[in-house]
Order: C-alpha cells, then structure tokens, then sequence
C-alpha cells in the first residue's frame, strides 16, 4: 500500500513540471509587452523600461526566468495581481471557501439525490419512475449550465420570489467579518438570528445549478452499477436465503455496486471547478471561479497564470487522493500495476 | 421467424445471408427508438443549418430598429413576421438560431474530427513506439487532463484571444487527451493478438501496420467517443460564448445569445429562452444518438 502510494505520488511529479512550464509559457505568449501590461504605461522612457525589465527579471536569459518562476512557486509565491496589488495566493485563499463550500454542497446533493434515485431506478427497472428518471438524467448531463441558471433564477427567484438572485447573504440584515471563510461556519459563529437561514437560503439555487450534471451521472451510474450487481450469483444466493428484499438490496448489492460509483464521483471534482466558473459568475458567487474569469477581462495575466496553478494543483491533488481511496478499498487496483 | 412463413422443402436451403455491416449496423441502431428519433431531430437541425440563408425568415444580422424586444407570436404583442420574436436589437431570433445552428454544429464537427485524427496519431505512435516518445506523449496527455476542461480552455483564449476558430482550437485541445488514451489503449490490446504477429511476421511495414491492420479494430470506441465528444464540444463552446470569450458579436452563437440576453431575462425572457432551449434540443439529441451508436457498433459496451 505504501509503494502504491509513493508510485502514484511520483507520477504527479513530472506534471507538476510541465504544468509550471505551461503557464510559464502561455503567460509569455500573450500579446502586448509585458513591461506595459503590468506598469500600465505607454511610450514608456528607455531608462524606466529597463529599470522595469531589471524588477521584474525580464532582463535574464529566458531558462533562468523560468528557474526563478519554479523557485518563487516552490516558495508559495503565485505571483502579485498587476490590478489589485496583492499576492495571488492572499487572494486566492480569501475566496477559495466560497467556492468549497458551494462545490461541498453540489456534490452532497449530487449523492443524496442520485444514488437512492438510482437505486430505486434498478429495482425497478423499466417501470414508470425508471424512465423518467433515466429522461431526467438524459437531461441532466446534456445541460447547458449557465442557461439552466439563467432559467433557475427567472422561474423560481424572479416569478415565484422563492430565493434570492445572487451573493452569499442577506448583506441589508446581516453583516460580520470573515473569520473562516467559510458562510456557514461564519454565520453560526457570528450569533445574529437568521444569519444562517439566511446564508442556506443563498446557497439553494447555486447548489441545483452546479450539482445538475453531477447528479444526473450518479444516478445513472448508480442505476447500471445496481443493475450488474443485482445479477451477481451472492445476490442471488442472499435472496434464495430468504433475506428481506431490503436487506439485499442495502446490504449486499449496494455495498458493491457502490465502487465504481464513488470513482465517478472522485472524477467529477475537476468538472466541479469548471462549472463553479459558469454558475459562479451567473450567480455574483465571490469565489475563485468568478475571479479568474474577471481577471481575464481586467488583463491581470499573473493572476490568471497563478489562479489557474493553483486550481490545476487542487485537482490534481484531489484526484490522487481519491485514487489513494480507491486503493485502499479495492485491492485489484493497488496491485494492477 | 423467416423461416416459419416459407415452404417447408426450402428451410434448408433459406438461410439467410449474413446482413452486409451497413445494414447490420441499422439494423442494431434502428432498436433503440429514442436514438432514432433523436437521429431525426439532428438531421432537421443539421439540414436548417445547411440551408440556413433558404429557411430563415431573416437575415441573421439585420437589425429591425422599430420592431426591438418583440415578444414571441403567441405571447401578448407577438407578430407571425418574427415567430420567437426579436432581441434588444431588433434582430430576429428565429433566424439567429437558424444561423447559430451552423455555428455550433461547425464547431462540434470540427472540434471531433480533428481531434479524432490528431488522437489516432498520438495514440497509435504512443503504442507502437513506447520507450520516451510513448512517455512525452502520455505525460503531456496527463497534463491536459489536470487542468479543468473549462479552465484550460480559458486559459488557451486568454493567450491567443476569442474568436470563432480559436474556441475550435481551444476545445479541440481539452477534448484531445481522451481520444488519444482511447486509441493507445485499444492499440496495445490488439498488438499481442494474433493477427498482428501474423501480419509482423508476414513482414508489414510499421505504418501499414499501425493505420491498416490494428487501427481498424480499434475504431468502434474511437466513434462512439466522438459521438458524445460533439455533445460536450458544443457545450463546452456555448460556455465559452456565454463568457465572451468565444464567438464575438455580431456572429449568432446561441452561447454568446444568452449571455447577451441576460441582462433582459427579468424583462423579455424569451432572448435568454430560445437559445438555451437549443443547445439543450440539440445536446440532447446527440447524447441519445451516441448511446445508441454506442449500443450497435460496440456490444461490449452495452448498457446493461
């Protein structure tokens, strides 16, 4: 187990170099010079552009900028925002809960919904409830989420005045300092009646929106799983003993059909972070989704290249956790290779 | 079943003839109803798209100044002159997504076909040569499988900027890796049977090797991944539209339609409505037709 763990942790390494060389590289190929990018000057004076180009290490030989870049990344520096002014990585942790948090709750509804529905789809298999289950899947992952938000927002806040448009929290009512980061937490800790409600409210329609395309697949790959498993000889053997379908069902085949279900779910973490970016933006979300896509639109290059480090780093780590997960329930895997 | 209605002395000899692939192949596909149907809806769609100048009502771009915001026919102040009405600019939407369709369709082929060739490529090189190029290729595979599907296509956009080819460019590059894992994958089984030792030994050159006797066997995920990589292709460019960072105005991408639009979905709802309803028509459509391509061509990866 440990080997495994070790081997698979090395094999992130050389994509962790080349990630570093990707943005190192992209962020060179933008166009425009990087000395008026970042001073926000034009006809700059020759003196002050090399005097920039000396602070800024554009000077040296292009090998040597890309050796400082991993040595600066090494050393948790992602880099300072040309527009604000702050270390990326500051900003990046101040709003990275947000988008845990909504993330969090997308896949907690993706899994309590998806795979009971699922379940209930396979032991009924090609009645009613598994037909439209299946049409409402079909529907699901074919979504165009930034539209499905759009429509979310005009039906259910807008027409029925059931939820709020947009932000965290009632911020006319309530108001406290972050010491979190994270809503929930911060709104109990803060102790104003209705903060809370307040803050769960906020979060109903964002959490629909990024949770669709995951549910729509643990349900279907809930069902197919129970479907395999339910034709398994133990299943079988577990009925013949005259267990109660409930116990069968629950017990013996979920267990199993479960496995590759999880998988799914651990797979779906680096589609999670691209739909934060959509459903973040559709619903004025402070997250790290909205902030790349606004640093794009404000030129802040060095946010861009840090942010998108920092992300790809995130779900690289996650994805090998889940793999280190997967291991450790399912041998056949530990030792495939 | 034939052979009950015939004669009883021509049983022996009514064997039917084995189906020719093309007809064994509908034959398979015509089974599953919703794929049919779905089949139908994308050849309506592709033909309007096709002959979008014929079908649309109007010009796509021209902006009828006085008719601004006019609701859909059967909606209160509607008009049969622009049946899903007009957005802010007066601009009909009908014929905008008429005219979007051959934008989104463009993309989605576009982004499949040529990610499909670039991947047979990688893929089946990464499997015949192995060693460092094999290592160079999976690695640089692996990285683009890291970074989120939509990330790395922003990022892509940030560096070489919006515009209609470079979403084609960008998508395509996102869509890659999984093709290319597909084809190296399917290549190296194939490579220990005995029909490729035989063909070695017979002494096939590497590339007749490689493109005429493996690569055909390992075709059938390779189509049917393309099938549902048009779905995610189209949606993945309708979001980049619906950012600004994909096809740019006055072009009717029906991404960038309800970006556009959001700003009126309190007032006029339908700008944001049709558009949306389009992509979801249409990727809906494809998913349906990929399961049942999916079901035909590859028993083995039959739902169950």
């Amino acid at each position: 187990m440990f080997f495994f763990f070790l081997r698979r942790l090395a094999l992130t390494i050389p994509t962790f170099i080349a990630l570093m060389f990707v943005t190192f590289v992209a962020i060179r190929l933008v166009p425009g010079d990087p000395v008026e990018v970042r001073v926000g000057e034009r006809g700059i004076s020759p003196e002050r552009l090399a005097y920039f180009r000396k602070e800024m290490g554009l000077d040296q030989p292009i090998w040597k900028q890309f050796l400082d870049y991993v040595w600066q990344l090494l050393h948790g520096d992602f880099g300072t925002s040309v527009v604000t002014n702050e270390k990326i990585l500051k900003e990046f942790l101040a709003l990275f809960p947000a988008t845990i948090e909504l993330s969090l709750f997308a896949i907690l509804f993706a899994t309590l919904i998806g795979i009971p529905a699922g379940v209930i789809a396979a032991v009924n298999r090609g009645k009613l409830f598994d037909h439209v289950l299946m049409g409402s899947a079909l529907t699901g992952y074919s979504m165009p989420i930034f539209w499905w938000g759009l429509v979310l927002i005009m039906l259910v806040s807008e027409k029925m005045g059931l939820t709020p448009v947009s932000g965290r929290i009632d911020l006319v009512k309530y108001y406290f300092e972050p010491v979190t980061g994270f809503m929930l937490i911060d709104s109990l800790l803060s102790d104003q009646k209705g903060a809370f409600l307040s803050v769960l409210h906020h979060m109903a329609l964002p959490t629909i929106v990024l949770g669709t395309v995951p549910l729509a697949t643990t349900a279907r790959m809930t069902r197919s799983s129970m479907l395999e498993v339910l034709g398994e000889d133990y299943v079988r053997t577990a009925r013949a003993k005259g267990l109660p379908p409930s116990r069968v069902i629950g017990l013996h085949a979920l267990r199993n059909a479960l496995i590759p279900v999880i998988t799914v779910i651990g797979l779906q973490i680096g589609g999670l972070m691209a739909g934060a970016v959509l459903t973040e933006t559709i619903f004025s979300w402070p997250g790290v989704g909205k902030w790349l896509i606004e640093s794009i639109f404000r030129r802040d290059y060095p946010a861009l290249q840090g942010g998108i480090m920092l992300i790809s780093m995130i779900v690289i780590f996650i994805n090998l956790l889940v793999d280190m997960l997967y291991g450790a329930v399912n041998p056949r895997i530990r030792h495939a290779h | 079943m034939r052979t009950e209605t015939l004669p009883p002395e021509t049983t022996q000899a009514a064997i039917p003839a084995p189906p020719s692939p093309a007809r064994a192949f509908w034959l398979a596909f015509s089974e599953n109803r919703g794929a049919v149907v779905a089949m139908g809806i994308l050849i309506v769609i592709a033909l309007a798209a096709i002959f979008a100048e014929l079908v649309a009502p109007h010009s796509p771009t021209e902006q009828f100044r006085q008719f601004s915001k006019v609701p859909p026919f059967w909606m209160e102040g509607g008009s049969w002159r622009f049946l899903l009405g007009t957005d802010d600019l007066g601009r009909d939407i009908l014929s905008r997504l008429i005219h979007g369709a051959r934008v989104s369709l463009a993309i989605g082929v576009t982004v499949a076909v040529v990610s499909v060739l670039i991947g047979v490529v990688l893929g089946l090189v990464a499997a015949f040569q192995r060693g460092i190029i094999d290592t160079v290729i999976m690695r640089s595979m692996d990285l683009l499988i890291a970074i989120p599907g939509l990330v790395l296509a922003i990022l892509i956009i940030a560096v070489i900027g919006p515009s209609l080819t470079n979403t084609i460019v960008a998508v395509t590059v996102v869509s890659l890796p999984r093709y290319v894992r597909l084809v190296r994958a399917s290549a190296l089984s194939e490579l220990g049977r005995e029909y490729v030792i035989a063909a070695r030994v017979a002494g096939v050159g590497k590339l007749r090797l490689m493109f005429v006797t493996v690569l055909p066997n390992c075709l059938s995920p390779v189509i049917v991944q393309a099938a549902l990589g048009l779905s995610e292709a189209i949606l993945e460019a309708a979001a980049l539209g619906f950012l600004g960072l994909g096809a740019q105005p006055p072009l009717a991408e029906w991404g960038a339609m309800v970006g556009d639009g959001r700003e009126f979905m309190r007032s006029n709802p339908w700008i944001v409505t049709f558009p949306g309803l389009a992509i979801l028509i249409t990727v809906i459509s494809i998913n349906l037709m990929g399961d049942g391509l999916r079901d035909a061509l590859d028993p083995k990866l039959r739902r169950t």
